[in-house]
């Protein structure tokens, strides 16, 4: 059925995680005392680190990433209004780092949904009846098909939805581009805006104070 | 004659650069960016990495806060660093590092002007009406109470600002909420806005910006507007903002960055056309009666679990749908407390006087008014943290920090301290705090820490009762 062409960056078979826990902020994903870091790697191993490590530094066995068969898992699926919260984009590193490509929810928090588009891990948006099948459906051996160009999510029973995902995100991630070249090349409308519109305020660099 | 336009609209078409195309996001100009050392390390490295400039130094302040010792002395009267300490301020250099290298002000540790980013902005007229303003950080909504499109980004983003002083944004939609009548005593901001969050859930305004509009809202002071504008977030919103007006000129009147002379002049005249024209459309609006509300409290784990400090701690079971339900009984089961019970009585062990939503001068003095003459109650431990090393001056030379002290609490140097919990200032597993921060997330303010958040005045009613009290009941006001 599935697994008939060899997986892309983009077009993919993987297993999934459920967390069936509802808004999902960011200190969660990431708690605050591990973002004194100025790398964007390193953080997978604190991912969800107060719900997945016991206090004396074990791992947690009620927490669903601890379960063997969520090993190697690369698509989390989460209750309703996702990486709500804080804007730190570590959220985002921290679930690339776990190994996740994917989140698939109801819905996802405005920032984090930037973010995580903006480092290619997929926020796949599918209605709430969607979500509770995927759920469901859950067994430690199943998958679902995550297909970028075609914006599709296939579930484990074959059902396929689609999902939203902005053209140009869209663009950028499989045209391996990305928003800065696109900022970078409206440099010249961006001198003419600043011609255009006069500072209101006096700068520090101007020096008040 | 064009069309009658929300506040939104005006300050959206006025930063256009490129307009949002079907294949395109809008390219949006940002005329402030606020710098802080937990959001930004990685964005001057990708920077670095291209070979890339700052575009606009000079629409670019940074500051530190976010991990900064709020202990007297800072990191030097630290006999030893620990590793924590030592990777904070590492963290505190690479941002001077990053400053010097590519010319960005920076207010650092010792300077008169250092404090939180979000009380900083403002307090030196750097915020100003008709601005977009962004910052490596979701309280950034904070802005918006002047009248400015003011939001977090993340760190990806704030490079992109840095290289190109531009933003690839999608138009949010527009949801007004509107505060009518008039607040009853002992009732604040804090609470108008603990009860919008309640009433839209914590991602009800996900996709929006939201103005908040009515006499209510006309009432309150700029600082108190800052308080409702702060937390828009915590509802899931994109932005919130207020129409500037007399209130608002008076406050940034003769400060630092302000406009000065002629210049001011004009400046005024532009910002009284910031306002929505009568006729124009919201996407959403919801109204709610400001006569009507009492002191609010949380009892759950995210800002939209909200009650009035009198009623019972709702049950599970009157709550919507199945997962709805899963989620209040982990939340109470987290905090301790009882589904149906009032909160009123229970003890507390911290309380927490600090954050970008109600450490300004105004928050300082609603704490004093009830610490005043009182001792804070045994076993309870109280932190005050100035917003800003201002804020702190300000309160130094009205002889509040002599009242905090006498009632026995912590006087602390400006920063986010416990409502980010990354300086060392925290909570140990299970206490209960009462806290006038934003957020109440399972070890926001320390691991196993459990929060609820409230008015500088509720606050201090916990602090000097030891126990969550109706603050009324000590103002000797009508409850």
């Amino acid at each position: 059925m599935t697994g008939t062409t060899a997986d892309t960056q983009w077009k993919f078979n993987a297993r999934y995680v459920v967390l069936p826990t509802e808004n999902v902020d960011t200190d969660q994903i990431i708690p605050a005392r591990f973002l004194t870091t100025t790398d964007r790697t390193g953080l997978g191993p604190s991912a969800f680190n107060d719900w997945r490590y016991l206090a004396d530094g074990s791992p947690n066995p009620d927490f669903v990433l601890n379960r063997p068969e969520s090993q190697g898992a690369e698509v989390l699926v989460a209750g309703h209004n996702f990486g709500c919260g804080s804007s730190r984009e570590h959220a985002v590193w921290a679930l690339a780092g776990a190994g996740f490509r994917a989140v698939v929810s109801s819905t996802f928090a405005d920032i984090f949904r930037g973010n995580a588009l903006g480092n290619g891990l997929l926020p796949i948006q599918v209605s709430p009846e969607v979500l509770a099948k995927l759920m469901s459906l859950h067994t430690p051996t199943s998958t679902v098909k995550v297909d970028l160009e075609a914006s599709t999510l296939t579930l484990p029973d074959g059902e396929t939805v689609s999902f939203p995902v902005p053209p140009f995100s869209k663009y950028c991630l499989l045209n391996g581009t990305d928003e800065m070249g696109f900022l970078l090349g409206t440099s010249d409308d961006a001198a003419k805006y600043e011609a255009a519109h006069r500072s209101s305020f006096s700068t520090l660099a101007a020096g008040a104070a | 004659m064009s069309a009658p336009k929300t506040l939104f609209e005006k300050l959206w078409e006025r930063h256009l650069v490129r307009p949002q195309t079907e294949s395109t996001p809008a390219v949006l100009y940002i005329d402030l960016q606020l710098v802080h050392e937990v959001t930004s390390a990685q964005a001057f490295t990708e920077l670095r990495n291209r070979g890339l400039k700052v575009r606009a130094p000079q629409r670019t302040i940074a500051t530190m806060d976010h991990s900064t010792p709020t202990t007297p002395g800072g990191f030097k009267a630290m006999p030893v660093l620990d590793q924590s300490a030592q990777s904070r301020k590492a963290q505190l250099d690479q941002l001077a590092k990053n400053c010097e290298e590519f010319g960005i002000p920076l207010l650092a540790l010792g300077d008169k002007r250092q404090g939180i980013v979000h009380v900083i902005g403002p307090e030196l007229g750097l915020t100003q009406p008709g601005m977009t303003v962004v910052c490596g950080d979701s309280h950034t909504s904070t802005h918006g109470a002047f009248g400015a499109l003011a939001f977090g980004i993340g760190t990806s983003q704030v490079a992109h600002v840095l290289a190109s002083q531009c933003l690839l944004q999608t138009r949010p939609k527009t949801l007004e909420v509107r505060v009518d009548g008039t607040l009853r005593a002992g009732v604040s901001a804090k609470d108008v806005i603990l009860a919008v969050c309640t009433r839209l859930g914590v991602g009800g305004a996900t996709g929006h910006v939201i103005e908040y509009t009515g006499s209510v809202i006309r009432a309150l002071s700029m600082e108190e507007r800052m308080t409702v504008c702060n937390m828009s977030i915590e509802a899931g919103a994109r932005a919130g903002m207020i129409a500037p007006d007399e209130t608002t000129f008076e406050y940034l009147k003769g400060r630092p960055h302000a406009p000065k002379g002629a210049e001011w002049d004009a400046a005024v005249a532009d910002w009284q056309t910031l306002r929505t024209d009568e006729g124009a459309t919201y996407d959403q609006t919801i109204v709610i009666d400001g006569s009507a509300l009492e002191p609010w409290i949380t009892y759950g784990t995210n800002p939209g679990m909200g009650m009035s400090i009198n009623q019972p701690v709702p049950d599970p079971d009157s709550l919507g749908d199945r997962s709805e339900r899963d989620s209040a009984v982990k939340a109470l089961k987290y905090m301790g407390l009882t589904a149906g019970k009032k909160l009123a009585g229970t003890p507390v062990d911290v309380v927490f006087f600090g954050s970008c939503t109600n450490a300004r001068i105004s928050d300082l003095r609603d704490a004093a008014q009830v610490l005043r003459g009182r001792h804070v109650a045994p076993n309870v431990r109280v932190l005050v943290v100035p917003g800003s090393q201002q804020v702190k001056r300000q309160a130094e030379a009205e002889g509040l920090d002599v009242i905090f002290k006498e009632a026995g609490a912590e006087w602390r140097e400006a920063g986010c301290s416990m409502c980010i919990a990354m300086n060392g200032d925290q909570l140990r597993p299970g206490q209960l705090a009462v806290s006038t921060s934003n957020r109440n997330f399972e070890g926001r303010q320390g691991s196993g820490g459990r929060t609820l958040l409230a008015s500088p005045l509720t606050a201090a009613a916990a602090a000097v009762t030891g126990v969550i009290t109706d603050p009324r009941t000590l103002l000797e006001v009508a409850v």
